[in-house]
């Protein structure tokens, strides 16, 4: 006598446990906590699972500083006469943010020779030398000009780069894939991580991140139709934008908006995310771009552009990158207030003006400063 | 009573094959020999064919046939003609309509042009598919109730394909052809124009929509729950109320106090269903064209309140849980 292990009436039930499996796979475990943000019972919350949160947190290396520099009258520019940017640190503060700055961003084998030439350390002969300088200006100017966004905890080089010589998360203009050159190439409609696997314009980061100020505001703030020329596609494209901040911040859509009403601005989060992409554009326009000449190929994209800064470069999936630890404190060089750099843009604009003021005509939408080249918007 | 649960058809007439009732324009237009299955027998009737396509048919399939292969090139052009990813990106894929700097104008094929040589296409099938249910129901001396309802849905496709883009000077307006790519076109349209669900149509059309699926579900179960009693023949029972039409009616007067009759649950259904499309289609008719924000509307037309804007400061992140 044999003994069946199964048995037909067990089809069903395992057949559905096996589908509640398989619908259920993707899922995340409870609990998941609102946390309101805005006028309540409008569903204005933050939704965030304290559990995998934790886990982030916890994940999310904070280097100690360094060790205080012995007060020295010296000057790091009376030793150092090329400076042209720390020079005025003392000589052993000067010392301590660049063994600061090895820690964040030299690969550990390399150490000081990543950037520097070390039988001549005054030497531009490395290109991620003058890379570097040109970081730092972009952090001291990013800590001084563009509060609005960075707030007083401010970034360092760590807030991005943790330990890599070229920051994880950084982005090149996605060409798409090839495509037959009679059949619509509508740069979309791809399963495209940059924004989250929707079905969105996969390359809304050289729309709206790069050099131009492309207009992403789409919500008229009227009822009746007035001179509000983007369309539903115009749409699409922020929306895709839109996905790739919501990735890179970890975070919904109600974060930064009334998800009742798209045009509003009574979330202070979304006045923070326009001043934060009016500084994204600021970066890589001014801080980057220039740089490309001295890239090597491997630091650029397959159209020849370089790597450039996008939310995730230094969000990497919190709302607020390394979730607020304080580095800059004690750095204090990097918060520097300097004379902005060559080509840097002044003041940030305000929003509500600049935002909301939409071109006259109703016709077709137009890439305002749009540099030759770029993949077109529309 | 398992058998009143069943999802499957519980009784399966077995008879002779029968080519169907004669019509005026005699049997000539009838095609192949009918015959029996039993499969088919478990969702609906047993008998398959005769089938009659006649030129309207035939034509729509044509054209049907041509919407769907230029679709599906466009779609697997986009893959560069990659049949693993064609299958495994299917759901990503689309026919883009026209940008917008083409407006109304007649566009290069790989701009465009495909979508609007796929949408003529599929909307000649839907529209010649329309004579052919409508001259069917004449042929067979019905009324033309199935034709009119089939046309309200055609009125919701017209709106959003070719109406609407019409009105808005631009076919970059109109929806693409594919799966996710409709989805996300309706969701960043609702966007655009601040938030459909302040169109009152739309409200309408959701109403009619699920009041729908009620009535369907209301009358399923009554039907069966009463056909023991011969309650399946509804139509009999419009003017020859049976046992089962007293039973069904008490039971829903006891339940909910009125009730609707053999004849008048089938008028609810039909004009619940197509209302759904019809006033679904006047909805995005005016959207864009005569109203660009719904919600900024609805607050004009006290149809939303206007919350305050609350004087908060930035949330500070690190009194979130698990902040820092």
């Amino acid at each position: 006598m044999s003994t069946r292990v199964f048995r037909r009436e067990m089809a069903l039930p395992l057949g559905a446990c096996v589908f509640a499996a398989l619908v259920t796979a993707g899922c995340e475990r409870p609990p998941v906590e609102a946390v309101q943000i805005g006028y309540r019972g409008v569903g204005q919350e933050y939704l965030v699972n304290p559990r995998t949160l934790a886990d982030k947190v916890a994940d999310t290396v904070i280097p100690a500083p360094q060790p205080p520099a012995v007060p020295v009258p010296i000057k790091a520019s009376a030793s150092y006469p090329e400076l042209q940017v720390l020079g005025d640190l003392s000589l052993t503060e000067f010392n301590r943010q660049m063994a600061a700055i090895t820690e964040w961003v030299a690969p550990k084998e390399q150490g000081c020779a990543y950037c520097h030439n070390t039988e001549n350390f005054a030497s531009y002969e490395k290109y991620t030398k003058s890379v570097a300088l040109s970081m730092l200006r972009m952090t001291q100017h990013t800590n001084s000009a563009w509060k609005d966004h960075v707030g007083a905890t401010g970034v360092t080089c760590y807030t991005c780069h943790r330990g890599n010589g070229v920051p994880k998360y950084v982005w090149t203009s996605d060409p798409g894939p090839d495509q037959p050159a009679m059949f619509v190439s509508a740069r979309q409609n791809i399963a495209s991580p940059t924004v989250a696997y929707a079905s969105l314009p996969f390359d809304p980061l050289t729309a709206f991140l790069d050099r131009a100020d492309t207009p992403i505001s789409v919500v008229s703030s009227q009822a009746l139709p007035s001179d509000n020329d983007k369309g539903t596609k115009h749409a699409e494209w922020t929306y895709g934008l839109m996905m790739h901040m919501t990735e890179s911040l970890g975070v919904n859509c109600t974060y930064c908006h009334n998800s009742r009403a798209f045009y509003s601005w009574e979330k202070p989060t979304r006045v923070k995310a326009w001043y934060a992409i009016r500084h994204v554009r600021s970066m890589n326009r001014d801080y980057i771009w220039p740089l490309n000449d001295l890239l090597p190929a491997s630091r650029k994209g397959p159209q020849g552009d370089p790597q450039r800064v996008s939310c995730e470069t230094c969000h990497q999936g919190a709302y607020k990158p390394l979730y607020g630890a304080q580095m800059l404190k004690d750095y204090p060089a990097l918060a520097a207030p300097i004379p902005a750099a060559v080509g840097a843009s002044g003041s940030p604009p305000v929003p509500a003006a600049a935002e909301t003021a939409l071109p006259p005509a109703r016709g077709e939408p137009k890439l305002t400063g749009k540099e030759e080249g770029e993949p077109s918007l529309m | 009573m398992a058998d009143y649960q069943n999802i499957f058809t519980q009784v399966q007439v077995r008879s002779p094959a029968y080519p169907g009732v004669p019509h005026d324009a005699g049997q000539r237009d009838r095609l192949g020999k009918p015959f029996l299955s039993y499969w088919a027998g478990k969702i609906g009737d047993a008998q398959i064919g005769p089938i009659y396509l006649g030129a309207t048919g035939v034509a729509s399939l044509i054209c049907g046939f041509v919407a769907i292969e230029i679709i599906g090139l466009n779609m697997w052009a986009s893959v560069n003609w990659d049949p693993v990813q064609f299958v495994r990106q299917l759901f990503w894929l689309a026919l883009e309509p026209p940008p917008p700097k083409y407006g109304l104008s007649i566009p290069p094929l790989a701009e465009g042009g495909w979508w609007l040589l796929a949408g003529f296409f599929l909307t000649a099938s839907i529209l010649l598919w329309w004579v052919r249910t409508y001259r069917r129901a004449l042929a067979l001396g019905m009324g033309t109730h199935l034709a009119w309802a089939f046309a309200a849905a055609i009125w919701l496709y017209l709106v959003l394909g070719f109406i609407r883009p019409l009105l808005m000077g631009s076919w970059s307006e109109a929806v693409p052809f594919g799966i996710f790519p409709h989805l996300d076109w309706t969701a960043a349209f609702s966007i655009r124009y601040g938030n459909l669900f302040y169109n009152p149509f739309h409200m309408l059309s959701i109403a009619f929509l699920y009041g729908s699926t009620l009535l369907f579900a209301m009358h399923g179960a009554t039907i069966l729950a009463v056909s023991r009693y011969g309650g399946d023949r509804e139509i009999d029972q419009i003017v020859d109320r049976g046992t089962s039409a007293e039973r069904a009616a008490l039971f829903w007067r006891w339940t909910m106090g009125f009730n609707a009759t053999m004849e008048s649950i089938h008028r609810w259904a039909l004009w619940f269903a197509v209302l759904t499309v019809i006033t679904g289609g006047i909805g995005i008719l005016l959207t864009g064209t005569v109203v660009d924000n719904w919600f900024l509307w609805g607050v004009k037309h006290g149809l939303a309140p206007a919350y305050p804007v609350p004087e908060l400061a930035a949330p500070n992140p690190a009194t979130l849980p698990g902040g820092m």
